[in-house]
């Protein structure tokens, strides 16, 4: 156990440093001067030598290097090239509307994707299977960014027009403020999140059911004389936790790592909102700690992901 | 089953068919094509398609038939006196947009890039992630470790931050878009095919092969690579969608194909600027609807492919399933 740990975190590092190497090099061998992003179009040839040997710039790439990632390692990840606040917290100003948009969405996803999948598998090839089928068809293929103008042409301007507020158009407002407020703001982009997210777990629950329910200890179950709700839920559903449990895993982090469509529709400011303004602003910085960030989040979920199975699955104990 | 056959000699083998029926042999290509053309729902999608490449080839004429070039600006004709994009009418059949340039013909044009970008991407990855799933699949030992360990290394890379740090550097543009979606797509035909492999490469016949004194080179092209052929055309098919919304993903954020040349992210991301959808709707059901039903379409696709070459008899429904869960 302890030895496989230590394999997934020597992993998990070298996913990290890698990561980090990739986007070191690739703004190293990019063109445009740092220098003169920090310092403006009116600076002089002496006060951009002075602000690339402030920055470091001027030393030979590997040292640049080590010295990053040593100041990574104690949350040190630089300041931006355009207002000089450091990285960190801008990144941490944004993480509240991302884990807001993240965490919510989840539970609404894993609420509604996989009751809508066990509806299908239990009734396979019936009306309520095309129904469920046809829900994970349309989910999978709808680009989110096409689900969020819908929605908010739908939701927001329509009855806007009609004299009415029934939706804010976007922005993210804090939960502590007021929760009501929060929510209220969140419900459209957790919508559309939801709706494309949650066809992949019906879709997931649905294939898993449809190899169990044939088993031996599902008939077994049945013979004992439980109810059918006690056989899906209880003993079938059991079965699809590891295959779930891999696909939340993934996507959860990929999102914490900014959920960059929807908040780009809907004006989160969450993480991954920074992630394209920095990078319509060439702002460096920013972009190599977001994209680290997103890294950490997968290799801590994929550690995560790894332990549940242990829980879950009692031969891997 | 009785064949009738067609023909001016056929009139005695008619009468024979008559009395003895006759059992054809169908090759397992024309089953396939039997039971995908019993399936609706594919049949429809595989017009839809058919109907797209036509519209996308036809662009050049239908850019004649308006007489509107994709990228010029009609503001003039095209736009209201409050300088707002006019609705569909007789002139522009799909509206303009915010600069008074045709949708029709953009979308038209766009559909060549989404088909372009979705098929080659596809192909790309595909080819990929075959040899990789191949080679670590077949060879095993350090080579299957290596590949495997880099898949697994691709597969934990936040792929659309990446991306978006790849654009800030190198530049937006068509084939960098390819390259991006190649890059990170090729893992899941890689993992599929590499475990389809490995229980392949342990079957009778390849072990027959071997005996029989064929190479590796051999095995993996004549004896492995037929059987694969299943995966492979649906998970081709099914990556076209996905690398078509992966693109509009990145035009949509202004880092895909360059402005203005158009597609169909360009076309949403433009009239998501400032909102200008909100008193345009077309501007955004034009090419969101193409954009939907052609992911929708290539996704239906892939599920009556998968369904007609694979055909697995589905569980029988029990009389005593009657507990519906809520």
């Amino acid at each position: 156990m302890i030895r496989f740990l230590a394999g997934r975190l020597g992993f998990a590092a070298l996913v990290l440093f890698c990561l980090s190497a990739f986007v070191f090099l690739l703004f190293f061998v990019a063109p445009g001067d740092p220098a003169r992003m920090v310092a403006g179009d009116k600076a002089t040839e002496a006060q951009l030598i002075q602000i690339r040997s402030n920055l470091g710039l001027d030393r030979p790439i590997l040292v640049q290097y080590a010295s990053f990632l040593s100041r990574a390692a104690t949350g040190d990840l630089g300041f931006s090239y355009r207002n000089q606040q450091p990285v960190a917290s801008l990144i941490l100003n944004r993480i509240p509307a991302t884990v807001s948009l993240v965490v919510g969405g989840t539970l609404l996803w894993l609420a509604i994707g996989i009751p809508i999948g066990v509806m299908s598998a239990c009734h396979v090839g019936g009306l309520r299977d095309r129904i469920g089928q046809s829900f994970i068809l349309i989910g999978l293929s709808f680009p989110t960014f096409v689900l969020g103008m819908m929605s908010l042409y739908l939701f927001y301007f329509l009855p806007r027009q009609a004299g009415f507020t029934l939706f804010p158009p976007g922005g993210y407002k804090p939960l502590l403020a007021d929760p009501l407020v929060w929510a209220w703001h969140l419900v459209l982009p957790w919508t559309t999140l939801v709706l494309v997210t949650a066809a992949i777990y019906a879709r997931l629950t649905r294939g898993q059911l449809l190899q169990v329910l044939g088993e031996d200890y599902i008939r077994t179950a049945r013979a004992k004389g439980l109810s059918e709700r006690v056989v899906v839920y209880r003993h079938a559903l059991r079965a699809t936790l590891t295959p779930l449990v891999t696909q939340l895993g993934a996507d959860i982090a990929l999102l914490l790592g900014g959920a960059i469509v929807i908040e780009q529709v809907y004006g989160l400011q969450g993480v991954g909102a920074l992630a394209v303004q920095a990078v319509k602003n060439q702002d460096r910085p920013i972009i190599i700690g977001v994209v680290l960030l997103g890294g950490l989040f997968i290799v801590i979920a994929n550690i995560a992901v790894d332990l549940l199975y242990v829980v879950l699955d009692p031969r891997l104990r | 089953m009785s064949v009738a056959p067609t023909g001016d000699a056929a009139f005695d083998a008619v009468r024979q068919a008559e009395t003895r029926d006759e059992v054809v042999q169908r090759g397992s290509a024309s089953l396939t094509l039997r039971r995908l053309r019993r399936d609706k729902a594919s049949m429809g999608a595989l017009a839809f398609i058919v109907v797209l490449l036509a519209f996308a080839s036809a662009a050049p004429l239908v850019e004649a038939w308006t007489g509107h070039s994709p990228i010029a600006q009609y503001r003039q004709s095209g736009m209201t006196a409050m300088g707002l994009p006019v609705g569909p009418r007789a002139e522009f059949p799909l509206g303009t947009d915010h600069l008074g340039r045709d949708v029709l013909v953009r979308l038209a044009y766009g559909a060549r890039v989404s088909l372009l970008v979705g098929v080659f991407a596809s192909l790309a990855a595909a080819t990929v992630g075959l040899s990789v799933g191949v080679l670590a699949g077949y060879l095993g030992g350090w080579v299957d470790v290596v590949l495997s360990r880099a898949m697994d290394l691709v597969m934990s890379v936040p792929f659309l931050l990446c991306a978006l740090a790849l654009v800030s550097v190198c530049g937006p543009g068509l084939w960098l878009s390819v390259g991006v979606i190649v890059f990170f797509t090729w893992t899941t035909m890689g993992r599929v095919v590499r475990a389809e492999v490995v229980s392949l490469s342990r079957r009778d016949f390849v072990r027959a092969s071997r005996s029989l004194g064929a190479g590796p080179l051999s095995i993996m092209g004549h004896d492995i690579l037929p059987n694969l052929s299943v995966p492979i055309i649906v998970y081709t098919t099914l990556m076209i969608p996905s690398a078509i919304v992966f693109e509009a993903t990145l035009s949509f954020l202004g880092l895909g194909i360059v402005p203005p040349a158009p597609s169909w992210g360009g076309m949403l991301s433009d009239a998501a600027a400032n909102g200008i959808y909100l008193v345009a709707w077309w501007l955004v059901v034009v090419p969101g609807a193409a954009l939907l039903m052609t992911t929708l379409a290539f996704n239906i696709l892939g599920d009556g492919l998968r369904d007609a070459l694979d055909p697995k008899p589905r569980p029988i429904r029990r009389a005593s399933w009657r507990g519906a869960p809520p």
